[in-house]
């Protein structure tokens, strides 16, 4: 299981570097997503049940989560067709920004840009979970902690008598876009906000995959047998900036979770660096290929603008070019 | 006959018993209350939400998304404000996931002057609904429309808005006009389905045996048939404009009264039958004038008819001002009356081009 997990935090490190490089070439008009995640964003891919339907597990994701939709399976090529915003892409068909996915067969609900709303959005999935099997699962950032729908999600899923199986999770980078934790915070641990709810909490070291893996199944395990909320602060790095707005450079002043986990795995012997070095260039040519197939595939058409507007099988927009 | 919030109290109950309706929801929707305006009494699926509008808008996307069908209610819309990028989300999700999500839910709110409701229980939304794409919107006028329109708004795929006109709330609709399956005797009706006075806690509804009756969101109706102007309205000001016109029928002015029912999608057709019939058209609504609703048809209207009209459209709405005093002579400064409504139907009457 560890090298499965670091093959896939390999592997979702390398996507994020061909989505900005995909950027940087001009294959996209901006990046966003979750370099310095990886070591939290895979074990919770691999944690989640899978499944559509209030009897698996919903989640509500941020901009940062394409390793966890790696971990549970997504094509990847899907990534660089959003970042592409070719007609193809399947998350949002052209229209929205890389790391913006949505897949309702897995019960993933579109992610969007703003930092809190899936807060809000998830105690209502929960809700409709509080007498089935599967959990809820929202995950933001710590600058999203500021506005009120994250005391939404406390103060909803705390309720006495009604609580709900939420597992509330907030990666913790110390950044909000460019202002550092302490300019925005007065908590010393976000978690801590959970208490007063009675809520149980946990703040853990994001960045090493074996405690995140440890500490989300007993998380999970609590939400889905105690139907209760639970308050995970995890702390995280943030390798290439908030965006590709503030350049999308490789920093060198942060913990870089996949160097130290392969350093880790060196050391137990269970991996050599020519063979990282191996998965590395194999998956680097993989996506260098699939980039070079979507910059083939089509733009999305002008008039499909008007397309999925309405849920309505016939509904036809009444405007549409100023005529009906 | 039933009162408007009889009429949309009894089309929950149809909703939760026949068509899905899983969570009636919101500030005092639940008992012991059943909903400020006693919208949500005795029915079977109501639970109060703690006082926090956008967790309202968020808990009903996420039951949506769940495949529950929830009827959320924003006490006042003056409270909606703060739920903007929410009802933002709710009718962008279908779209932004390129038809993945769609997000069937209701919301529905009281809207409108005419109760002394101040500054935070007079504003209108019609202007903010409509600019809020990916929504449908609806606004009945009399029980019966308030009856179907939320039955339709329940079955629909979408996320509708069900605006109601707090003044009508009580009122009870056109003589005639009668809910299918309520007891002719309106003193009989009140027995069976309004809470008692007091401890309700024993209490339960009798429900008469009601049948389905859908308003297609998207179709007006001619409210009072006239020939020599139109007048495009909908919620309160539509019996004030047939009482308008009304009184101006002893003048030799004949209007013709469109209440719209669903703003969005609107019912360009009529709209069109009606100006190509009397050619002029004002347009009648409570919310504050400056982009307003009725602006955005004026608009369409000079683009697409304009060698049809004999006088320039009209907009008669809100004044454009930060709120709605309480005082009588304030809120009838500023909003819509009957006597303003007759004003200006004299003019548009009377203007020769």
């Amino acid at each position: 299981m560890l090298l499965r997990i670091h093959e896939l935090m390999l592997e979702a490190r390398v996507l994020e570097e061909r989505l900005i490089t995909m950027y940087k070439q001009g294959d996209g008009y901006f990046w966003i997503g979750g370099p310095g995640e990886e070591a939290f964003n895979i074990p919770l891919g691999l944690l989640v049940d899978k499944g559509q339907g209030v009897d698996h597990d919903y989640l509500h994701l941020h901009y940062r989560s394409s390793g966890t939709l790696l971990a549970m399976g997504a094509d990847r090529i899907d990534s660089l067709r959003q970042m592409k915003n070719t007609a193809t892409d399947p998350y949002s068909r052209g229209r929205n920004f890389a790391g913006h996915a949505s897949i309702r067969k897995w019960n993933v609900a579109p992610i969007s840009s703003p930092i809190e709303v899936q807060f809000s959005i998830a105690i209502g999935t929960a809700m409709a979970q509080r007498n089935a099997k599967g959990i809820t699962i929202v995950q933001g950032g710590d600058a999203g902690t500021a506005e009120g729908d994250f005391a939404t999600a406390l103060v909803w899923a705390s309720r006495k008598g009604a609580e709900l199986p939420l597992l509330m999770i907030v990666t913790n980078n110390k950044f909000g876009i460019s202002t550092p934790y302490d300019g925005q915070h007065g908590e010393v641990r976000i978690s801590d906000r959970g208490k007063a709810f009675g809520m149980k909490t946990a703040t853990i070291d994001g960045n090493d995959p074996e405690e995140a893996w440890a500490q989300l199944k007993a998380a999970m395990d609590y939400v889905r047998t105690e139907r209760k909320p639970f308050l995970m602060e995890a702390m995280v790095s943030r390798l290439y900036g908030h965006s590709s707005a503030s350049g999308a450079n490789f920093v060198t002043n942060e913990t870089d979770p996949l160097t130290r986990f392969e350093k880790k795995l060196e050391e137990r012997g269970l991996l050599t660096r020519a063979k990282a070095d191996e998965m590395r260039a194999k998956y680097t040519a993989r996506l260098l290929e699939a980039s070079k197939k979507v910059r083939e595939e089509p733009q999305p058409a002008p008039e499909s603008i008007y397309d999925y507007v309405f849920a309505d099988e016939n509904y036809v927009a009444e405007t549409k070019n100023g005529e009906k | 006959m039933a009162t408007m919030v009889q009429a949309i109290r009894m089309a929950l109950h149809v909703g939760e018993e026949r068509l899905g309706v899983t969570d009636i929801f919101g500030e005092d929707v639940g008992p012991p209350l059943g909903g400020v305006f006693t919208a949500t009494q005795g029915l079977k699926t109501t639970w109060n939400s703690p006082l926090d509008e956008r967790g309202i808008v968020g808990m009903a996307i996420g039951l949506a998304l769940a495949g529950r069908c929830p009827v959320a209610e924003i006490q006042f819309c003056d409270y909606a404000f703060n739920t903007i990028d929410l009802l933002k989300i709710a009718g962008n999700t279908y779209w932004s996931s390129g038809g993945d999500w769609n997000v069937p839910m209701v919301l529905m709110t009281p809207v409108g002057a005419g109760i002394r409701g101040s500054i935070y229980h007079s504003h209108s939304f019609d202007a903010q609904a409509t600019r809020t794409p990916g929504w449908k919107i609806v606004m009945p006028s009399t029980p019966l429309d308030a009856y179907g329109l939320l039955l339709s708004a329940i079955k629909d795929p979408n996320p509708v808005m069900f605006l109601k006109p707090k003044a009508l709330l009580r009122q009870k609709g056109p003589k005639g006009e009668v809910i299918p399956g309520e007891p002719g005797d309106d003193k009989a009706l009140s027995k069976l389905i309004d809470a008692p006075l007091g401890d309700r806690t024993k209490w339960k509804p009798e429900w008469p045996k009601l049948e389905e009756y859908f308003v297609p969101i998207g179709k007006a109706k001619i409210a009072r048939p006239g020939r020599h102007v139109t007048v495009l309205t909908y919620g309160r000001n539509v019996p004030m404009s047939v009482a308008a016109a009304d009184e101006l029928a002893g003048e030799g002015i004949d209007a013709e009264i469109i209440d719209l029912r669903s703003l969005h999608p609107y019912d360009w057709d009529a709209i069109v039958q009606s100006v190509k019939k009397t050619n002029r058209v004002l347009c009648v609504n409570e919310d504050t004038e400056i982009t307003n609703f009725g602006e955005h048809l004026i608009r369409r209207l000079v683009e697409e008819l304009f060698y049809e009209l004999h006088a320039p459209p009209r907009l008669l709405a809100g004044k454009h001002l930060p709120g709605i005093g309480l005082a009588d002579n304030l809120e009838h400064a500023s909003v819509p009356q009957k006597e303003s409504i007759k004003a200006a139907l004299r003019e548009l009457a009377r203007h020769e081009p």
